[in-house]
């Protein structure tokens, strides 16, 4: 059954790289890349017992963390145009 | 017994599985970003939700079943915080939502214009 | 009180996620959530916005709530995306939160946006700009059922 499972999570994330591929704007492919990582959580958690090995699923927690860093840092490098934004900054000048 | 939490575990496994090709379907239908990301939430919260819900009653009691807990803390916390950045950002860049009806200038916020999301 | 609470949450989560139990390095686990939770003390996160420990009574009977209002929204989408003419009507709004703190904020803001079909877009200072999928999710938000709850967890 975890067969099943992990068909699904395959089909969803060749949907979601389908938008990724078409997305008019920047924000449709971070969305996408977003949605991609978190269906790899799930992935490694179902393949994880699929064979057997639920170690996969620490790999799947710091995968998450890393995941969510990196999709803030991609947008804030969109919005801002730079990494070391701080916003009172802005408000001071 | 176990036969009615194996039963319940696979009904939750096969539902989950549901839920995110519906939202996988939804990524790929929706018109524009801010509907994208409603159809990105059914997978984020149902799909996964009942996916690690149908793992853990598979895992039964013990460390697994925490790990897995962890890991659906993980989405709840996190996916809105996601979600409420990429749609702050989008309205920045100043891309128009589709919408059938707007409520922002009216009542008790403040008129028009200034509803992007900055903090003051 | 906060710090020892705080170190307390950092060794249970320690014992959780490492599974080894040698005295060697449950000691060491013991070390570091000390030393994490003094770090945070020092640096001035564990005040009731860092640490909100308060506000796990409220959650027990908040987050149950919660998952059901998912679950009904959820399916409410489902059944948009599967419709064969995709009936969305996408709807801006603004509504007042009535929490007053901001971890009660930011919960009324992430639980509109966790609830499929609606998405939080804006905060600022207590008016949020949602954004909703069709117009019946905007009135249920303006309705308020959902901030009267979140009003209700903060103070539990």
């Amino acid at each position: 059954m975890f067969v099943v499972a992990t068909a699904a999570v395959l089909i969803t994330i060749a949907l979601a790289l389908t938008r990724a591929i078409l997305g008019p704007t920047v924000f449709d492919r971070v969305l996408a890349g977003n949605t991609i990582g978190s269906l790899a959580i799930l992935l490694l958690a179902v393949v994880g017992f699929l064979t057997g090995r639920p170690e996969f699923l620490d790999i799947g927690l710091t995968y998450g963390l890393l995941n969510l860093i990196g999709t803030l840092a991609v947008l804030k490098f969109f919005r801002h145009g730079d990494l070391a934004y701080d916003v009172e900054e802005e408000h001071k000048s | 017994m176990s036969l009615v939490v194996d039963l319940l575990s696979w009904l939750l496994i096969v539902l989950g599985s549901f839920f995110a090709i519906v939202g996988g379907i939804g990524l790929v239908r929706m018109p524009d970003v801010y509907t994208r990301i409603h159809a990105a939430s059914v997978i984020d919260t149902l799909g996964a939700g009942l996916l690690i819900l149908g793992m853990i009653l598979q895992a039964g009691f013990g460390l697994v079943a925490l790990k897995l807990t962890f890991i659906l803390a993980l989405f709840f916390f996190f996916t809105p915080v996601v979600a409420h950045a990429l749609a702050q950002a989008a309205l920045h860049e100043e891309i128009e939502p589709l919408l059938a009806e707007d409520r922002r200038g009216r009542g008790d916020g403040p008129a028009g214009g200034g509803t992007d999301g900055r903090q003051p | 009180m906060r710090t020892v609470s705080l170190a307390c949450f950092l060794f249970a989560f320690w014992l959780a996620l490492s599974g080894h139990y040698t005295p060697m390095l449950i000691t060491i686990g013991a070390v570091c959530a000390i030393l994490c939770a003094l770090v945070a003390a020092r640096v001035g996160v564990t005040e009731t916005e860092g640490h909100p420990v308060h506000l796990l009574r409220g959650a027990i009977t908040y987050w149950p709530w919660l998952a059901c209002e998912i679950a009904k929204s959820g399916w409410a989408v489902t059944k948009i995306i599967l419709h064969p003419r995709l009936p969305i009507s996408p709807t801006m709004t603004v509504v007042t939160a009535s929490p007053r703190t901001a971890p009660g904020i930011v919960t009324y803001a992430n639980s509109i946006t966790l609830t499929p079909g609606t998405i939080t877009v804006g905060v600022n200072g207590n008016q949020l700009t949602v954004h909703a999928l069709v117009r019946e999710g905007a009135d249920d938000i303006e309705a308020g059922g959902m901030d009267a709850r979140v009003t209700r967890f903060e103070d539990a």
